[in-house]
C-alpha cells in the first residue's frame, strides 16, 4: 500500500518541487536584474536575431566537427599512451602534458597567429577546429586511459584464454567494457568543448559570443546578448548531459 | 597423452613462479592433476602448458610436439586449449549464450546459426536451460563456473584445464562443478587440473604431479601417489589436506 501510493506521488512531487525552484531562481534573476541600474532596451536586441541564429549555428557546427576530430584524437593518444614502442608512448604522453597544461586561450593565439600562418592554412574555422579538437582530445585521452586501465587483469587473461589477439581483445573486451565506464566523463568533457568553443571569438570566427558581441555594439545593447547566450548554451548541452545519462542506463550491468 | 617439461622456469620480477621444473608423465595420462601448496606454482605451470604463458627457459613437450616460445605461435596453440580459472573470467557485458557464441564465431570461424547451436547444446548439457539470456551477475557462483566450462568446451579443446575452478564456491556449488568435470573426464576429455579438492583428484585423476616451490617434488600414477607419496612434503601435504574430511 504505501509503495503503490510512493510511486504515484514521486513523479507529482517532483513537479511541485521543479515549479518552486523555477519560481525561486526566476525572483532571484528578476531581484539581481532590477538592483542593476540599466535601461533594458530588448527590442533593440531582437533586431540582431537572425545573426544570433546564425552564430549558434556555427558554434554547433563547429562543435560537432570538434567533437569528431577530439574523440578520434583522444582514442589515438590513449592507444599510443600504451604502445609498446617506448619514443611512442614518450611523445603521447608528451602532447597531452603540454595541451592540458596551457590555456586554450594560449594555444589559440599562436596556432592561429603563428602555426597556422606557417602552413598556410587561411580560414580560421579550420584552425579553430582542429585545436579545439586537440585541446579537448588530450583530456579525452586520460578518460580513455582511466576506463582502459580499469578493466582488470581477470578479463585480459580471459580474453587470452579463449584465444583472441590483441586486436580482438580491445574490440570484444576492453571497449564495450572501458565504454561505459568512461561515458560520464566524456559526456562532461564534451559539455566543455561547446562551452570551450566560445573562445574561437578571439581569433575571429563569428560563432555565438562574437555574434552576441557584436550585437551588442551595434544596437547599443551591450549586456541584453547574455541571457539569450547562456540559455542557447544550455539547450545543446542539457539534452546532451541527459542523452549520455540514458546511454549510460542503457550500458548497465553488474561486474 | 604424454607431458614433459624439462627444467622450465618462469619469473614474475624478482619471484621465481617456475625454478626448473622437470617431470614427465606416462605415455597414457588423460586427467592429470597439479597438486601442492599455495605459491608453489601449480596456476603457472597449467598456464605454460595451455600455451597460455611462455616459459623464460626450459621446453614442454605434449606427445611428440614441443610447444612453440613465440607469442604468435602460442596463440595459435592455446586456441585449441580450453581454460577455467578461479572465477570472474566470463565477460560480464555478455549473456552466457554471447560468451560461448563470440569466440566460436570470432576466433574458430564458425556461422553464427552453428555457433549458437553448439552453445545451446552445451548450456543444456551442463544444466543451464533457461539461463541461456542471462549476464554473470545474474548467474550464481556454481552457474558462471558450468557456463565458463561451456565455453571453453564449445570449440572442442584437445586439452582442457582448469585452475582452481571451484576454490571461489562454497560447498554444495562446489558439488553441482565437480560432478560436471568428472562426467568430462568420464567421456574421454583431456584434463589438466590444479586443484585443492584431494577426494576429488583422487577419483578422477590417473597421474599426478606435485609442485612445491617452483618445483616437481613428485611425478606419479595417481593411485601410487594417493597410497604411497614418495617425498615427506606429499605426505604432509595429503595428511594436512584430508585431517578434516
Amino acid at each position: 500500500m504505501p509503495e503503490s501510493s510512493a510511486s504515484t506521488t514521486a513523479p507529482l512531487r517532483r513537479t511541485f518541487y521543479t515549479l518552486g525552484l523555477f519560481a525561486l531562481l526566476s525572483a532571484t534573476f528578476y531581484a539581481v536584474f532590477s538592483a542593476v541600474d540599466y535601461q533594458w532596451n530588448w527590442a533593440g536586441a531582437w533586431k540582431y536575431r537572425q545573426q544570433f541564429g546564425i552564430g549558434w549555428l556555427t558554434t554547433l557546427g563547429i562543435s560537432l566537427v570538434a567533437m569528431v576530430v577530439s574523440v578520434v584524437l583522444g582514442f589515438v593518444l590513449m592507444l599510443g599512451r600504451r604502445a609498446p614502442w617506448e619514443p611512442l608512448r614518450m611523445l603521447c604522453s608528451g602532447v597531452v602534458e603540454l595541451v592540458r597544461g596551457s590555456p586554450l586561450l594560449v594555444q589559440l593565439l599562436i596556432g592561429h597567429y603563428i602555426i597556422a600562418k606557417a602552413v598556410n592554412i587561411s580560414e580560421p574555422v579550420v584552425t579553430g577546429i582542429i585545436l579545439l579538437g586537440i585541446f579537448e582530445g588530450a583530456y579525452l585521452a586520460e578518460i580513455f586511459r582511466g576506463a582502459v586501465e580499469s578493466i582488470s587483469a581477470s578479463q585480459l587473461e580471459a580474453a587470452r584464454a579463449v584465444g583472441f589477439s590483441k586486436v580482438q581483445t580491445y574490440r570484444f573486451v576492453i571497449i564495450p567494457q572501458a565504454l561505459r565506464r568512461a561515458l560520464p566523463g566524456t559526456t562532461g568533457q564534451l559539455v566543455s568543448l561547446i562551452k570551450d568553443s566560445s573562445l574561437l571569438s578571439v581569433i575571429g570566427i563569428e560563432e555565438l559570443v562574437q555574434k552576441v558581441k557584436i550585437m551588442g555594439t551595434a544596437s547599443y545593447t551591450p549586456l541584453e546578448g547574455y541571457l539569450p547566450l547562456a540559455i542557447a548554451y544550455l539547450i545543446v548541452t542539457l539534452p546532451l548531459s541527459y542523452l549520455a545519462r540514458r546511454l549510460e542506463g542503457r550500458f548497465a550491468y553488474e561486474t | 597423452m604424454r607431458l614433459e617439461a624439462s627444467v622450465v622456469t618462469k619469473h614474475y620480477g624478482a619471484h621465481a613462479a617456475l625454478d626448473g621444473a622437470s617431470f614427465s608423465t606416462g605415455d597414457a595420462a588423460r586427467v592429470i592433476a597439479l597438486l601442492g601448496p599455495s605459491g608453489g606454482g601449480k596456476s603457472t605451470l597449467l598456464r605454460v602448458l595451455g600455451s597460455l604463458l611462455v616459459p623464460d627457459s626450459g621446453g614442454i613437450r605434449i606427445d611428440s610436439r614441443t610447444l612453440p616460445h613465440d607469442e604468435a605461435g602460442a596463440l595459435i596453440e592455446r586456441r585449441a586449449n580450453g581454460f577455467v580459472f578461479q572465477g570472474y573470467n566470463l565477460f560480464p557485458h555478455l549473456t552466457a549464450l554471447q560468451n560461448i557464441t563470440l569466440p566460436l564465431r570470432e576466433v574458430h570461424g564458425m556461422a553464427d546459426a552453428q555457433a549458437t547451436q553448439r552453445a545451446l547444446e552445451l548450456l543444456h548439457r551442463l544444466g543451464l536451460e533457461g539461463h541461456e539470456h542471462k549476464r554473470p551477475s545474474q548467474l550464481s557462483g556454481g552457474q558462471q563456473q558450468r557456463a565458463a566450462i561451456a565455453r571453453a568446451l564449445a570449440p572442442k579443446p584437445r586439452l582442457l584445464l582448469l585452475d582452481e575452478p571451484t576454490s571461489a564456491l562454497d560447498p554444495v556449488m562446489t558439488g553441482e562443478v565437480l560432478d560436471v568435470i568428472r562426467e568430462l573426464a568420464e567421456a574421454g576429455q583431456s584434463i589438466i587440473l590444479a586443484t585443492h579438492e584431494i577426494s576429488f583428484a583422487k577419483k578422477v585423476a590417473d597421474w599426478v604431479v606435485f609442485l612445491a616451490a617452483g618445483k616437481v617434488a613428485e611425478s606419479a600414477p595417481a593411485a601410487d601417489f594417493f597410497t604411497q607419496p614418495q617425498t615427506q612434503l606429499a605426505q604432509q601435504y595429503l595428511e594436512g589436506l584430508s585431517k578434516y574430511r
